[in-house]
């Protein structure tokens, strides 16, 4: 196994994904296949060859420093759960 | 500094650019708006909105690597830092991880203890702010957006400082250089320059490097200085305890002057760093790092020397004047118009810096201009005035933004500098004082002095004080 049910379980912790057991086996196994192809992909020899950062062979797209319009307070939160005194309502968050 | 342990600190420091617009979307950076009204589908993280990058801020890089002797990555790609926190709309910050903007650079520091030290600077990266949180009554917390995709550039130091005053004086000098490079505001209350400080001991002459702990909301150099210190005295007292330092994030509480620790965020610490698919790598050519070294200011090392090398000032004057760019731009000026630069100095760092103090005031909203104060000090050339009233033309010239000749004229403060009219006064003043004058006769020769300020006072200053001494010389060896 590449990969086990632990590391498995501390992944979707991680992205707040809670797994009941049967589906913790399924993905474990999975992911195991997935990073078994990975590991397949391995045995070419990448020596010398710069690794690819981007699936398009292009660079250096800007903006200039030139203030667009906001799209304004109500349309940003009209699609929150919860809102008041302009601002996005969430439970209380305890440093 | 501690007879056992030596300490060891490294510093993160945030430095918030000043850009018009955020990083990756064109809305604006300004401070102190209603909450969420500078925002847009990319800065709230909405699905399908894309980034695009600021060229501003990639040329701001540039220039701070340049400034602190970096080598500019000709290749440097974006990564997405992955957490959840409500701060954080899309749960994953855009931020450089592998290949950053700058690295390998170094800044040279001074403290009175050690003199001259190198600090290396690992790393340089690009990344935006997160959101603004403020905590209610009511069990909940208010999300503001407005500072979300706000322009960073994370200044990385290796851990080469040894002590609270190494790190202040690192963290000086870099905050003068962000300032000079007109890229930083530098306002450390409303978070411009923010650092994080991880500090660790080690038994003197060990070589790895002890556990450390990151100190947090660092925002006053004296915050910085005062946790930094608390944090070695904690760290000493866990090991001479017996125990073990481990390894966490604290949080300083500068009205109590001890820090805490952030245990809730420890487990977080997994990031899980992938390159962005949104933004395309940067490509940084040696033309384009050619074209922003032209555009740098003279920075403050270099002006210290020049100051003292070209004007001849004291060491002691050059690192005043250049210690802000505003002040030496101010003084720059001013020497242009009257070429004496030591008394341009002692002027701008007497009276101007003073005044300014005094009035709670930066030098940019200083009411007397360099014309304006060099119109004074021709004035003290030509004897027009004397150096005392020179000082009250200044006053007057800072109430009513008037000029020297102006003030001069109107006040009738020109200078005596007719004999006969100051022989009358000094007559005066010998006939009523006999007894200091039989003093004077009889060997005390420091009355000279009191004679000068009776001239003084009776002429309401405006006598030349050279020809009153010379003229009471005279008459009291007559």
């Amino acid at each position: 196994m590449k990969i086990s049910q632990k590391d498995v379980e501390n992944v979707a912790r991680l992205a707040r994904l809670t797994l009941e057991s049967e589906n913790l086996q399924v993905m474990t196994s999975q992911m195991d296949a997935i990073l078994g192809y990975v590991d397949k992909l391995n045995e070419l020899d990448t020596d010398g060859i710069e690794p690819m950062a981007h699936a398009v062979p292009m660079s250096n797209a800007f903006r200039q420093d030139e203030i667009q319009p906001a799209i304004g307070i109500e349309r940003a939160l009209q699609n929150a759960p919860a809102f008041g005194d302009n601002c996005f309502k969430v439970p209380k968050v305890i440093e | 500094m501690n007879s056992r342990y030596e300490v060891v600190i490294g510093l993160e420091v945030h430095v918030q650019l000043t850009t018009k617009t955020k990083i990756f979307c064109g809305c604006s950076t300004e401070f102190g708006q209603s909450p969420n009204s500078q925002t847009c589908p990319v800065c709230l993280g909405l699905p399908g909105a894309l980034p695009v990058l600021n060229r501003q801020v990639v040329e701001d890089g540039i220039k701070a690597g340049l400034a602190t002797n970096c080598q500019i990555a000709p290749r440097s790609i974006f990564a997405r830092k992955n957490y959840f926190y409500p701060d954080l709309p899309k749960g994953y910050q855009i931020s450089q991880f592998e290949l950053p903007i700058c690295e390998h650079g170094w800044m040279d520091i001074e403290t009175e203890e050690l003199g001259q030290k190198r600090v290396g600077i690992t790393r340089i990266h690009m990344e935006e702010d997160a959101g603004k949180l403020l905590h209610n009554e009511d069990n909940s917390s208010s999300v503001d957006l407005n500072r979300a995709c706000t322009p960073l550039l994370e200044v990385v130091s290796e851990p080469d400082m040894r002590s609270s005053e190494e790190a202040i004086a690192y963290l000086k000098q870099l905050h003068q250089i962000v300032v000079y490079l007109g890229i930083c505001d530098g306002n450390l209350e409303e978070g411009s320059f923010r650092c994080d400080a991880n500090v660790s001991i080690r038994p003197w002459g060990q070589k790895e490097l002890g556990t450390r702990s990151e100190l947090k909301n660092l925002n006053s150099f004296r915050f910085i200085k005062q946790a930094i210190e608390y944090e070695v005295e904690r760290q000493i007292d866990v090991i001479d305890e017996g125990g073990k330092v481990v390894q966490e994030t604290r949080l300083f509480d500068p009205d109590a002057g001890v820090s805490r620790s952030m245990r809730s965020k420890e487990e977080a610490h997994d990031y899980r760093y992938f390159p962005d698919p949104d933004l395309l790598p940067l490509q940084i050519s040696e033309d384009w790092i050619e074209q922003v070294r032209r555009q740098l200011p003279e920075l403050p090392e270099a002006k210290i020397v020049r100051f003292q090398d070209e004007m001849g000032l004291p060491a002691y004057d050059a690192g005043v004047l250049a210690a802000e760019r505003r002040l030496a731009e101010y003084f720059e000026v001013l020497v242009q118009l009257y070429n004496k630069p030591k008394i341009c100095s002692n002027w701008v760092m007497g009276e101007v810096l003073g005044a300014l103090k005094e009035k709670n005031l930066e030098i940019v909203d200083c009411p007397v201009s360099p014309e304006l104060l060099a119109g004074i000090l021709l004035r003290i050339d030509d004897n027009t005035i004397s150096g005392k009233i020179a000082k009250i033309v200044f006053e007057e010239i800072w109430q009513s933004g008037k000029t020297a000749d102006q003030v001069i004229e109107e006040k009738g403060m020109k200078q005596v500098s007719d004999t006969g009219a100051i022989e009358v006064i000094v007559d005066e003043v010998l006939a009523a004082n006999p007894g200091q004058v039989a003093e004077y006769r009889a060997g005390k020769e420091k009355m000279m002095g009191f004679f000068v300020g009776q001239v003084m006072k009776a002429s309401k200053g405006k006598v030349n004080p050279g020809m009153a001494n010379q003229l009471l010389k005279k008459k009291l060896s007559e």
